[in-house]
């Protein structure tokens, strides 16, 4: 020890290679914590079976279709992609808060004087807190599958699974970016529930966004593509009638994935320059 | 070789109010070196511009010969850094926690497994190893925070305040394991602190106060640097006490928390006359040999540790 390491400049493969092994083992470590943290397991494990439960049987009655397919569709069948959704978006960006808990641990500094890129440290986050939002994903997609009567292919199901992840990710870069600034887990708090609980209603999970000023929002809202094309995934072998009430007022497929796609690379983006801005890794 | 870490002319602003003013020091290898100054004075944001944390605005850090702003990355390998507040993750084991360490400073996982064991075995934590970060006591973290910074062979070591919460057998502890480490490894250790008594176990010191550099050198040197004793004397009248000083040792006396000071010369003929007569205007007097608060007082006119007053009005000394 204490030896003189090499002064020579790093390769850039070498540095690429770092890179993706630091930014492995951060993500590691995001699935360790949420391992170790007995309550995040158990709402994650108990979650859908609430959901399930909720918009089973609780929202049922009082729920009513347009159009003559209705006979058809149970709600649970409506509801389920957006459910599904909701589970996901809300798992994503609570996996951010740790990066407050970081700041106040002193952890966070620790990995910024690692001589590491810093899109490094940012893939880690990104990738940890995308498999745990799918971890909270996946229980209720089985529930539902198994319960509901919809009936998709082995092609759908991974075609549903790869969708999530994307969605996942995007929504984890989204709350990163929020997140790198905050000095408090409250102050987090209250932005996201401004922010998603809008953005989700609005995105066609709860209700056809067809008409009305609410449709700009929909327009702008990025969950309403990712909903769009997690909705056609699931009725893609459905009867035309089913189908189109079940996508009505949705953008097209290709729309969709393409705004995904534009919106999860510029949120990985947005995360990547918000942490290359600022270094200091403490409270603001 | 060049220097463990060379700093030139250093400045560094915040949006409202200057944090250093031109500081410029040179720390060799092997050097056990202090920052120490009162809160505010500077010292971390200094720590923060070494380590890579803050961008430099104004003048230049080299660490081990590479420039902190052109080749940070370098620099970080230099570097092993131990944060004021603690960096384990707690529910990460030790062992987790040191591997993780690894990773970020691209260690294969052969290398990082024997170093951790030989770290582990070296600093007495081996038996901790499967124990997860949130259940050790504060001294045993601080032991493994500086084990894991050790695991990428570091040459200079930058600790800021590491005794912060630490009790005084967990600190006596940490400082004989930073020498260990400093004479078996060769690293240089370089601290921050607010308490003076820590910065005299350095080779050398820097006072920092108000972002400026008013004193570096051995704490040895910059005690004699102001003579061999202090007479300091608290007055029942102010002016009469300050008036019979001057007369008996020619220099006016410096003026402290409501006590006064003079710094005497190796000769004790003033000291003895002054003593021999009657002083009614003094109510206690007491010579000492000059320590680091006193050099930190001649520099700045100000006490190092000020006197805040526990009641209002109780004190009416000067700050």
């Amino acid at each position: 020890m204490g030896t003189a390491s090499p002064s020579t400049r790093l390769s850039c493969a070498t540095h690429c290679g770092r890179g993706i092994q630091a930014a492995a083992a951060l993500a590691w470590r995001e699935w360790i914590r949420f391992v170790r943290q007995r309550n995040r397991v158990i709402g994650a494990a108990v979650q859908p079976v609430v959901f399930w439960l909720l918009f089973g049987a609780g929202l049922g009655p009082s729920f009513s279709l347009p159009g003559e397919a209705t006979a058809d569709v149970s709600y649970f069948q409506y509801f389920f992609p957006g459910t599904l959704l909701l589970i996901l978006l809300f798992a994503a960006i609570f996996t951010t808060i740790s990066i407050i808990e970081d700041r106040r641990e002193g952890f966070l500094q620790s990995v910024l004087v690692a001589p590491l890129p810093r899109w490094s440290m940012v893939a880690g986050k990104l990738l940890g807190g995308t498999m745990i939002a799918l971890v909270h994903a996946i229980p209720f997609l089985v529930l539902g599958l198994v319960t509901s009567g919809i009936f998709i292919s082995v092609f759908q199901l991974f075609a549903v699974l790869l969708w999530l992840g994307l969605v996942g990710l995007q929504m984890v870069a989204l709350g990163f970016s929020l997140a790198w600034r905050m000095s408090s887990v409250q102050g987090f708090h209250a932005i996201m529930n401004l922010l998603l609980m809008p953005m989700w209603l609005l995105s066609g999970a709860f209700f056809p966004v067809t008409t009305g000023p609410l449709r700009f929002v929909a327009i702008i809202n990025p969950l309403s593509y990712s909903l769009s094309v997690l909705r056609r995934l699931f009725y893609l072998d459905a009867t035309p009638a089913i189908r189109d009430m079940m996508i009505a007022g949705l953008p097209t497929m290709t729309l969709s994935i393409c705004v995904t796609l534009i919106v999860t690379f510029l949120a990985c983006v947005m995360a990547w320059i918000l942490a290359k801005g600022r270094s200091t890794g403490e409270q603001p | 070789m060049p220097s463990a870490i060379d700093i030139r002319d250093v400045s560094h602003s915040f949006a409202s109010r200057r944090a250093l003013y031109n500081v410029s020091v040179e720390i060799q290898p092997g050097e056990r070196f202090a920052f120490v100054g009162p809160n505010g004075s500077g010292k971390t944001t200094l720590f923060r511009l070494i380590s890579t944390l803050f961008p430099l605005s104004a003048g230049e850090i080299d660490i081990c010969g590479d420039s902190v702003a052109a080749t940070p990355s370098l620099v970080r390998q230099h570097l092993g850094v131990v944060f004021q507040s603690p960096c384990l993750d707690r529910f990460l084991t030790v062992r987790e926690n040191i591997e993780l360490e690894g990773s970020l400073f691209g260690l294969s996982g052969a290398t990082c497994r024997s170093q951790t064991a030989l770290l582990a075995d070296r600093f007495g934590f081996t038996d901790r190893l499967s124990d997860l970060a949130a259940k050790l006591s504060g001294g045993m973290r601080r032991r493994v925070e500086i084990a894991k910074t050790l695991l990428h062979s570091p040459e200079v070591i930058l600790l800021d305040e590491p005794t912060g919460p630490l009790d005084p057998s967990a600190r006596r502890a940490l400082w004989e394991l930073l020498d260990c480490v400093r004479r078996q490894d060769g690293v240089t250790v370089v601290f921050t602190t607010h308490l003076l008594e820590e910065a005299e176990q350095a080779d050398r010191v820097a006072i920092l106060d108000e972002g400026r550099l008013i004193a570096c050198d051995s704490p040895a040197a910059l005690r004699s640097s102001l003579g061999s004793d202090i007479l300091s004397v608290r007055p029942l009248d102010v002016a009469a006490a300050t008036q019979s000083l001057h007369e008996a040792f020619g220099i006016l006396p410096q003026s402290v928390d409501g006590s006064l000071r003079v710094t005497l010369s190796a000769d004790r003929n003033a000291l003895a006359r002054y003593m021999q007569k009657p002083h009614p205007e003094v109510a206690s007097l007491s010579v000492a040999s000059p320590t680091l608060e006193d050099v930190f007082l001649d520099r700045t006119g100000r006490c190092f540790t000020p006197v805040e007053p526990l009641v209002k009005g109780a004190s009416h000394g000067h700050r």
